[in-house]
């Protein structure tokens, strides 16, 4: 991994999906168990342990290591399907568990200490004080960084530790520090902290009305589209609301994370790994993303400008038609 | 016997209307426990802290525990240092990130309710750091929280009671978005709402309403109902959340209620009376959409709060 411009950690909601990533030319790909414990438990995804032991043999087989993510917080009375997926990455050989809930760090590293534990996102780790909390209470070697931090913050943060950092690279992203938003069981009772879901689709409705197309989240609406406007997924960060009287995108406009452009700064803050997001993206996303990735990471590597088609693809597969530096830039907030 | 606690001011109220509350707070609310502090924003930090040590001193005057609350998010430099220096004190600290932790070096502290203390595994890891009270999450549903209150061998168990219930946390700072504006710039117009400003529905239904960098409920959770079979399922502390409202006036039916002076029924239609156009939430407590509001229908009617 040495020989690296930075490790590209992908997203393998399937075992499609992940010899997908695989084949694309990832470094890393990560994964969940079929159930609550990952915090994309959407209908259709994830793994059951078979299906990870495959998926497993697959990507050593050609140099790709497995993270598997255990990154919902488990429920007060029920640790055990929490323990028991653990048990089972470890079991099925994966390289690293991706975890948040303090409960299940702990599990981990007194059950499992030879595994390699990586801070999830959705324990929301943004300085390095947090960061050297985890890393002496359980041992982990390797923080995904909040999307919270600029750039700057990002250099300045790694200065601080002395751990792997990975951080976001490209896909959807939320505006509220992750694992710390409860926007989703507000208005469904559902939640991506201890469900794994947000805005899950059953509780999504979309309406004709009043010569536009509405579309609810539980009782809530979050948006109204006018004839010939681009629809957006109701995801209670994206939405538009009234707020003092003017119709609004409050938190942020439906639209991608892409760190194309920065990728030297972050390589220079010290940054190890970049995620692509979207676990819960088909197969053909994910050969597109980790394709154009491998390809600029390679570029990157060897000092070789970047090809202007593979940007305007990248372009092409964001939300929304939409790309942003999101926090990583500064006036962001 | 339950207390209740008053928890940190969450929105940027002048220094005058703080100083005055507080005073009232000490002379005349039932509360046991005043938590002070900044959680949301600490740009507002340099606007009261002067003030901080006389209304921290009157409160205790008064026979109150004061708590210092901390940042839901740490970041700066200068985040940690104020953070290092109230530990220094010796005063007694509610976390609400775990970097605190890191900087107690052992001191015991408050586990406040923007920690994701979820499960029993989570408690176990804080009461061996050295939490004295476990402040749990608002999205919790009542089994959960007695779960929780079972593990809690500190015996101290605190609930979200009262107020516009804490939804997320963010860098971006969407009062200042509002109105154009930029968190660097922002020119502190979090200040003109003093409950927070509504976020509507597009057809002005309500939803949301936001405090800065903090995103909360529209309505405010209202426990009366609840309050004797949490405290039954061994809840120790059920926290207010300041707001405009007469507070003095929501400690003391709470309390009322507490004690069993007043039913909850009474309780609540006492609450109506003073809270004007308010809507009252209750739905996380039942598992449910958080904005939802069902008040138990008859009297006694129990929550499922039998231990998962």
């Amino acid at each position: 991994m040495t020989d690296r411009y930075l490790e590209l950690v992908c997203p393998a909601g399937t075992p499609a999906a992940l010899r997908a990533a695989v084949d694309a030319g990832a470094d890393s790909v990560y994964c969940g168990f079929r159930d609550s414990t990952n915090a994309r438990n959407y209908p259709g995804l994830n793994f059951d342990p078979d299906e990870l032991r495959a998926g497993v043999a697959y990507a050593h087989a050609r140099g790709c290591r497995v993270f598997v993510a255990v990154n919902t917080f488990a429920r007060a009375g029920d640790p055990g399907p929490w323990h028991r997926a653990i048990d089972a990455a470890a079991d099925c050989g994966a390289d690293a568990v991706i975890l948040a809930d303090l409960g299940a760090l702990d599990y981990a590293a007194r059950h499992h200490p030879g595994l390699r534990r990586h801070l999830s996102v959705q324990a929301a780790a943004a300085s390095a004080l947090a960061i050297r909390f985890y890393q002496e209470a359980f041992g982990i070697s390797r923080v995904v960084l909040p999307r919270v931090l600029s750039v700057e913050d990002v250099a300045a943060l790694i200065g601080k530790i002395d751990i792997e950092a990975e951080v976001f690279a490209f896909g959807s992203f939320g505006t509220m520090v992750e694992g710390r938003c409860f926007l989703s069981s507000y208005f469904t009772g559902r939640s991506p902290s201890c469900d794994g879901v947000c805005a899950p689709a059953e509780h999504v409705t979309y309406r004709e009305e009043d010569g536009g197309l509405t579309v609810r989240l539980g009782a809530a609406m979050m948006n109204r589209f006018a004839p010939g406007e681009p629809g957006a997924y109701p995801t209670p960060c994206k939405g538009r609301f009234l707020a003092r009287g003017r119709p609004t995108y409050l938190f942020d406009e439906p639209e991608a994370l892409n760190v194309v452009s920065v990728l030297a700064p972050l390589k220079a803050a010290g940054v190890t790994a970049l995620k692509i997001e979207g676990r819960q993206r088909g197969r053909a996303y994910v050969s597109k993303v980790v394709a154009a990735f491998r390809q600029i990471l390679d570029r990157q590597a060897a000092g070789a400008p970047l090809p202007p088609d593979v940007a305007a693809e990248l372009r092409a597969l964001a939300e929304g038609g939409r790309e942003t530096l999101g926090a990583y830039a500064k006036g962001w907030r | 016997m339950s207390s209740l606690t008053l928890g940190p001011l969450l929105f940027h109220w002048t220094p005058a209307r703080r100083r005055d509350f507080y005073a009232r707070i000490a002379d005349e609310a039932p509360v046991a426990c005043v938590y002070l502090g900044e959680v949301v924003c600490s740009k507002r930090e340099a606007w009261f802290s002067k003030d901080l040590p006389a209304i921290a001193e009157r409160l205790r005057r008064a026979g109150k525990q004061v708590v210092f609350s901390t940042p839901a998010l740490i970041t700066t430099e200068r985040e940690a240092a104020a953070v290092r220096a109230r530990c220094d004190a010796g005063d007694l600290i509610e976390v609400n990130d775990l970097a605190c932790v890191q900087l107690l070096q052992g001191h015991r502290f408050v586990a406040g309710p923007l920690l994701n203390v979820f499960n029993e595994g989570a408690l176990a890891v804080l009461l061996r750091l050295g939490a004295v009270r476990i402040g749990v999450p608002v999205e919790l549903p009542a089994a959960a929280i007695a779960t929780l209150a079972r593990h809690n061998s500190s015996g101290e168990t605190e609930v979200f009671a009262f107020g516009r219930q804490p939804l997320a946390i963010a860098q971006r700072c969407y009062h200042a978005r509002a109105h154009d504006l930029h968190k660097d710039d922002c020119r502190f117009v979090c200040g003109e709402d003093t409950d927070g400003l509504p976020a509507t529905q597009l057809d002005g239904g309500p939803l949301l309403a936001v405090n800065g960098t903090q995103t909360l409920t529209h309505g405010h959770v209202v426990l009366l109902d609840a309050l004797a079979g949490l405290a039954a399922a061994g809840v120790s502390h059920f926290r207010l959340s300041p707001h405009a409202i007469d507070m003095v006036a929501v400690a003391t039916i709470y309390r009322a209620v507490l004690d069993g002076a007043t039913a909850a029924e009474e309780g609540l239609a006492r609450l109506r009376e003073i809270a004007g156009s308010i809507a009252f939430i209750n739905g996380y407590l039942r598992g449910q959409a958080g904005m939802n509001w069902r008040p138990a229908r008859e009297r006694g009617e129990a929550l499922k709060t039998m231990p998962a």
